[in-house]
């Protein structure tokens, strides 16, 4: 492919195009039905982030300065594989952010009264709960393992001659299509499986087809060429990778449909909820804290830091005595005092949550807050210190040797500059939250307890860990999902760094 | 003739980069004979450096590559050396120092224990010892038992590459390899360090290789010469012969495009463009899009090397007998359309008058911030520029000039004084009142990579000012005032779509200047606007200047350090030292008749390029020591340290103004009535 040609590539976002038409589609489709939607607090932020993320690429993608880091991140292998791992991400956590309730059938009582308001469930529902409706309803009596037909734990089963025996019982939903458990189980998983693989094969080889064509009509290249060359991985986008990862992640679809739905794949917690559920649950969560805390201190951190390097004198002297100060109280002693200020409020002001969903919403919201006041400092710090060296630069001079204003400077000459450190610190900020979120909720400052969340996974699972036999699968199920999401964070975080740092070189002088 | 000491043949060097394979020396011959100081000279681009590098086989691995040549050392060829071997060649028989002594020395030991490093194994730590103070005493450090156990950071610059110095030295080393040694350095300091050279090379029998851009360090130094352009030399010499007289034509423009005092009121000769990119593919001569002689032939034939005499020669085809004939017999004297009348009216009134300016910054220390000191920057200036004058504000850097020029544009705020600019008192305004006169004093700096925002366009750079100014019109308007206005300083107008760095140096200070024209001002501050550029861009760019003076009535504050551009191009001189201006008149009166010592000392301390054999013995040290700390100057005259002149008299009071002649003024006992 020609280097002209893969300036076109940038400039389309599949991706970014693909989670506009979802959201659209979503809201759309709830205006049709009988459901009436919520806007959550963190929901709406959630939205904010997305408009201002597209935005920000449409500017990118007008300044070749600017489009040039993006296209070598875009075009090391690993770096693409950790983004597509990201966007699955992103698109469960948006699905799962879209929420709204179902009405209730009409009372028959009123029969006279036809104009009687709609009544809506109690219960708020995502996008992605409809998707999972029987996963999400499958609701067990207690801890069954991954893809077990019987409970973990040994109940006495009342046997259809009215007497009791104590048994490992048969699961209410997991393998309840089989007769006979004994003989049929491990064929029919393997069955489900092998369905699984075919037609994920199939469904991968259609979009294959579909993408080369389309690539091929775009760059007017012959199909079987860019075929050819795509398998080799002698594109300059690495095509190969991409398909390579699309396909692990069709599979993986492909067996939750054929064996989440018959079985509980990654088995079940406590109180009987699917624990592959819940991890996918918690995603939503995890990318709040490490998104929405972000966004929340991106405003201080940019506008201090710049203000006090630029400015110095007394604004400087200001500054950096409220970051030192706020630096040098513990967090977790603020965050924890904030939380529990928060859930006072809450509980004493009842009426002004309709559902519990919102109630957790805006601890939540209160907690990505909290984190962003502790963690602002940082980057604050940084940005003060290149402000500081770049207002000595001539360039700056020189904009003063006109009568440009503060303003303008700021904006014009000193913000862009140092833009690279922002997404740098952002993108790098962004694991250590996630984590951050999992260790407070273990400690009990996280989110609400009826929210799904990687950090109440584990602390649920922290005493089945003595267990023996040991419970080990919603603790591994949580590792699992966290690990892979930081660690894409992070190769992705280093490859923007090496595009973006100046001191790597081939980036912008 | 006895073999020589180092021995470069046909030496080829190939770096592998984004843009595909840079031949960075592309088949150097030379020779260094015992005792001798060898000197390649060249622009910042040609390969001088890489040279260097291959010889001491420190090229930057994996990059770097020797793809052919030989480098013989008293007949070992290094590059059949295994690396365990080339530890012992380097420092022991080839030793190098570098252009920059601040990040040549590692700032957290002791500088006796850097040079210890290098003495190496010697018997016992008395003799290590014994060996660094009789180093440190012979690169002239005073006091070495007490400087043994100074870190970096407590020296100067000039002592910095004194250390180095005693580092290479410490081995004993046959060959000394000096790339850029002095081009750090202030012109006294240069002089100085020089002259060190130069006794340590008669004491000890080392050859010198010494790289350097400076025309006027060769004459001081080498014994012999040899040209370097886009890799290869061109033109290779002794030094007496190539200074009487330079045959290949770029050495010839090198000299003409030289400013100085003769060539006042012309034109400078220019090279034009830049030295093209190494990546290139040469067809014919690497010279030949800048050369005013080329033929045909140029164009598509490399020129081969034509041994002259029995010490040198040339690679060009004019001294080829086969082309000899076809290139024009009478050489055209190409210099520039004669005399420019200077534009010298007596009766100016003064465009910028600066009356007892001062900036004086602070040192604050303990809790409550207290400043407990000053660092006195400018300490009380006064002058004035008429308009479409240059004045020239001259000094060693650290002497405050750079201050000076943003106090007067207000980018500093003065601690006392005047800045009267046509009707107004700068000082005086409000910051929003002093926005309406920013347009009037404009300032190109010194770096051309750092003085514009990498993240702008051309066209974006150019417009600011006029948008904040509100001048130039709408949008539309404005773009055809860009186009003018590039096309002004020589820059074709579709280039304004582009950023800073696809531009080179040159080019960047072109836009530079547009970028201040743009604002219509009437005064420029040239902060060192060429000392950052290779000599024939400095040309073109001096050229710019004088040009846009004549056409647009422009004054000019010229901040240098270079005193053959101030002979070249100024109307009137000031010497700063310290802060102070010691020394002021008409380039004529100052330049000619110098009073002050400091004055003489600097003018001494230039390397001057001797046409004639023989001029090397010439003692350029002119003055000894370095320039104190603003923060505790002298008693007196702040000169009297140094000054070989000294009386009772310059240690209490500082000498008071005096003027002699029209407009000659000097601060010094000397001229006491």
């Amino acid at each position: 492919m020609s280097h002209a040609q893969e300036k076109n590539a940038v400039k389309r976002h599949p991706g970014l195009m693909v989670l506009i038409g979802v959201v659209f589609a979503a809201v759309a489709a709830m205006l049709a039905a009988p459901v009436k939607p919520v806007i959550l607090w963190t929901d709406a932020l959630i939205y904010l982030l997305i408009t201002t993320l597209v935005l920000f690429f449409t500017y990118v993608r007008s300044k070749e300065h600017l489009r040039a880091p993006w296209r070598q991140v875009m075009q090391r292998p690993l770096a693409m594989v950790a983004l597509i791992v990201l966007s699955v991400y992103v698109l469960v956590g948006v699905l799962d952010s879209i929420h709204f309730r179902k009405a209730l059938p009409a009372p028959k009582t009123s029969v006279q009264n036809t104009l009687t308001e709609t009544h809506y469930s109690v219960e708020v529902l995502s996008v992605l709960d409809v998707l999972f409706g029987p996963i999400r309803e499958q609701v067990e009596k207690s801890y069954s393992a991954p893809l077990a037909v019987q409970l973990f734990t040994k109940d006495m089963v009342e046997q259809a001659d009215g007497s009791t025996l104590r048994m490992y019982p048969r699961l209410e939903y997991g393998g309840r299509h089989l007769d006979d458990p004994a003989s049929q189980h491990q064929t029919d998983i393997m069955q489900r499986i092998a369905h699984a693989a075919v037609q994920a094969i199939v469904l991968w080889l259609l979009i294959l087809v579909l993408w080369v064509a389309t690539l091929s009509w775009k760059y007017k290249t012959g199909f079987g060429l860019l075929l050819r060359q795509i398998l080799a991985g002698k594109t300059l986008l690495p095509w190969r990778s991409v398909f390579i990862t699309l396909g692990v992640f069709v599979f993986l679809a492909m067996l939750i449909v054929e064996l989440g739905v018959a079985y509980h794949l990654l088995g079940t917690d406590k109180v009987g909820n699917d624990v592959l559920y819940l991890s996918i649950k918690s995603i939503r969560t995890g990318l709040v804290i490490g998104t929405l805390t972000t966004l929340i201190m991106l405003p201080f951190a940019v506008l201090l830091g710049i203000m006090a390097g630029h400015f110095r004198g007394w604004i400087d002297d200001a500054i950096q005595y409220i970051y030192t100060t706020l630096n040098s109280i513990p967090g977790v002693l603020l965050i924890a005092a904030a939380i529990l200020s928060v859930d006072l409020y809450i509980s004493n002001n009842q009426e002004f949550f309709e559902t519990v969903v919102e109630r957790a919403d805006v601890r939540l919201l209160f907690l990505c807050i909290i984190l962003g006041i502790t963690s602002w400092t940082g980057l604050c710090r940084l940005l003060r210190g290149e402000t500081l060296k770049l207002r000595e630069l001539d360039y700056i001079q020189a904009a003063t040797a006109f009568g440009a204003s503060n303003t303008k400077i700021i904006s014009r000459h000193i913000l862009p500059n140092v833009m690279h450190i922002v997404l740098i610190a952002v993108v790098l900020d962004f694991s250590g939250l996630v984590l951050a979120e999992a260790v407070l909720s273990y400690v009990g400052v996280g989110v609400d307890p009826s929210m799904a969340s990687w950090g109440n996974m584990i602390n649920s699972a922290r005493l089945e860990m003595a267990r023996e036999p040991v419970v080990w699968w919603s603790l591994l199920a949580a590792f699992w999902f966290m690990f892979l999401l930081v660690l894409a964070a992070n190769i992705f975080a280093d490859a923007v760094r090496d595009a973006f740092d100046p001191r790597v070189g081939r980036g912008i002088a | 003739m006895t073999s020589p000491l180092l021995q470069i043949e046909s030496l080829q060097t190939s770096f592998a980069t984004a843009n595909g394979m840079v031949r960075a020396v592309d088949g150097i011959s030379l020779a260094i004979q015992r005792g001798q100081t060898f000197a390649l000279l060249g622009e910042s681009g040609c390969g001088k450096s890489m040279t260097a590098l291959s010889t001491m086989r420190l090229l930057p691995e994996p990059a770097g590559r020797i793809t052919r040549g030989a480098i013989r050392l008293n007949g070992d060829d290094l590059l059949q050396l295994p690396e365990v071997a080339m530890r012992n060649v380097r420092g022991k028989r080839i030793a190098m120092i570098f252009q920059e002594p601040m990040t040549s020395l590692n700032p957290v030991l002791t500088i006796g224990l850097q040079i210890a490093e290098s003495v190496g194994r010697q018997n016992t730590a008395q003799a290590v010892r014994t060996r660094v103070l009789e180093l440190l005493d012979a690169v002239g450090i005073p006091d070495p038992a007490q400087r043994y156990h100074e870190y970096p950071h407590q020296l100067s610059g000039g002592m910095k590459q004194r250390v180095m110095i005693a580092i290479a030295l410490a081995g004993e080393p046959d060959l000394l390899i000096a790339d850029e040694p002095t081009t750090a350095l202030d012109v006294t300091i240069q002089a100085q360090v020089l002259d060190l050279m130069r006794q340590l090379q008669k004491d000890t029998g080392m050859a010198i290789l010494l790289i350097t851009h400076d025309l006027g360090v060769v004459s001081e130094m080498a014994d012999r010469v040899a040209v370097m352009y886009a890799g290869q030399i061109v033109e290779e010499a002794d030094r007496s012969v190539f200074f009487a007289n330079p045959q290949h034509p770029y050495a010839k423009k090198l000299f003409a495009s030289l400013p100085d005092i003769k060539k006042r009121g012309q034109r400078l000769a220019v090279i034009p463009g830049n030295v093209p990119s190494l990546a290139t593919e040469f067809s014919g001569c690497r010279f030949v899009d800048r050369c005013d002689d080329a033929i045909n032939i140029c164009h598509t034939q490399p020129p081969a090397w034509i041994a002259e005499t029995s010490s040198g020669g040339v690679r060009c085809f004019k001294f080829d007998a086969a082309h000899q004939h076809q290139f024009a017999t009478t050489e055209k004297e190409k210099t520039a359309p004669g005399h420019v009348a200077e534009r010298l009216t007596k009766d100016n009134k003064a465009l910028l008058a600066v009356q007892g300016l001062k900036v004086h910054f602070p040192i604050r220390k303990g809790l409550l911030q207290r400043a407990v000191n000053h660092v006195k920057a400018v300490d009380d200036i006064s002058l004035s520029i008429p308009e479409s004058h240059t004045l020239a504000l001259v000094g060693e850097s650290g002497c405050g000039k750079t201050t000076a020029g943003k106090s007067i544009l207000q980018l500093v705020k003065p601690t006392a004084g005047k800045v009267q600019f046509a009707d107004a008192e700068l000082t005086a305004l409000s910051s929003a009142q002093l926005r309406q006169h920013r347009s009037n004093i404009q300032i190109i700096f010194q770096d051309p990579f750092s003085s514009m925002n990498p993240r702008m366009m051309v066209t974006d750079i150019i417009e600011e000012g006029m948008i904040t100014q509100g001048i130039g019109g709408d949008a539309r308007m404005r773009a055809v005032r860009v186009d003018q206005l590039l096309e002004q300083v020589g820059l074709s107008a579709d280039t304004k779509y582009r950023y800073p760095h696809e531009f080179s140096g040159g080019q960047r200070q072109r836009i530079c200047i547009a970028r201040a024209l743009a604002v219509e001002p009437r005064l420029i501050i040239c902060d060192e606007p060429t000392s950052a550029l290779d000599v024939s861009v400095q040309a073109q760019i001096l050229n710019l200047l004088k040009d846009l003076q004549d056409e647009l009535g422009l004054a000019y504050l010229f901040i240098t350090h270079d005193l053959s551009v101030v002979e070249y191009l100024a109307h009137e001189v000031a010497v700063m030292y310290l802060g102070r201006i010691v020394e002021q008149g008409s380039v004529q009166e100052v330049m000619e008749n110098p009073l002050h010592p400091y004055t003489k000392a600097l003018l001494a301390a230039v390397p001057v390029i001797e046409k004639s054999t023989g001029g090397v013995e010439r003692s350029i040290v002119s003055v000894q020591g370095e320039m104190p700390s603003p923060i505790n100057p002298p008693s007196g005259c702040h000169f009297h340290p140094r000054c070989e002149q000294v009386m009772p008299e310059c240690k209490i009071n500082y000498p008071a103004e005096r003027i002699s002649g029209k407009t000659h003024m000097t601060r010094c006992f000397l001229y006491k009535q």
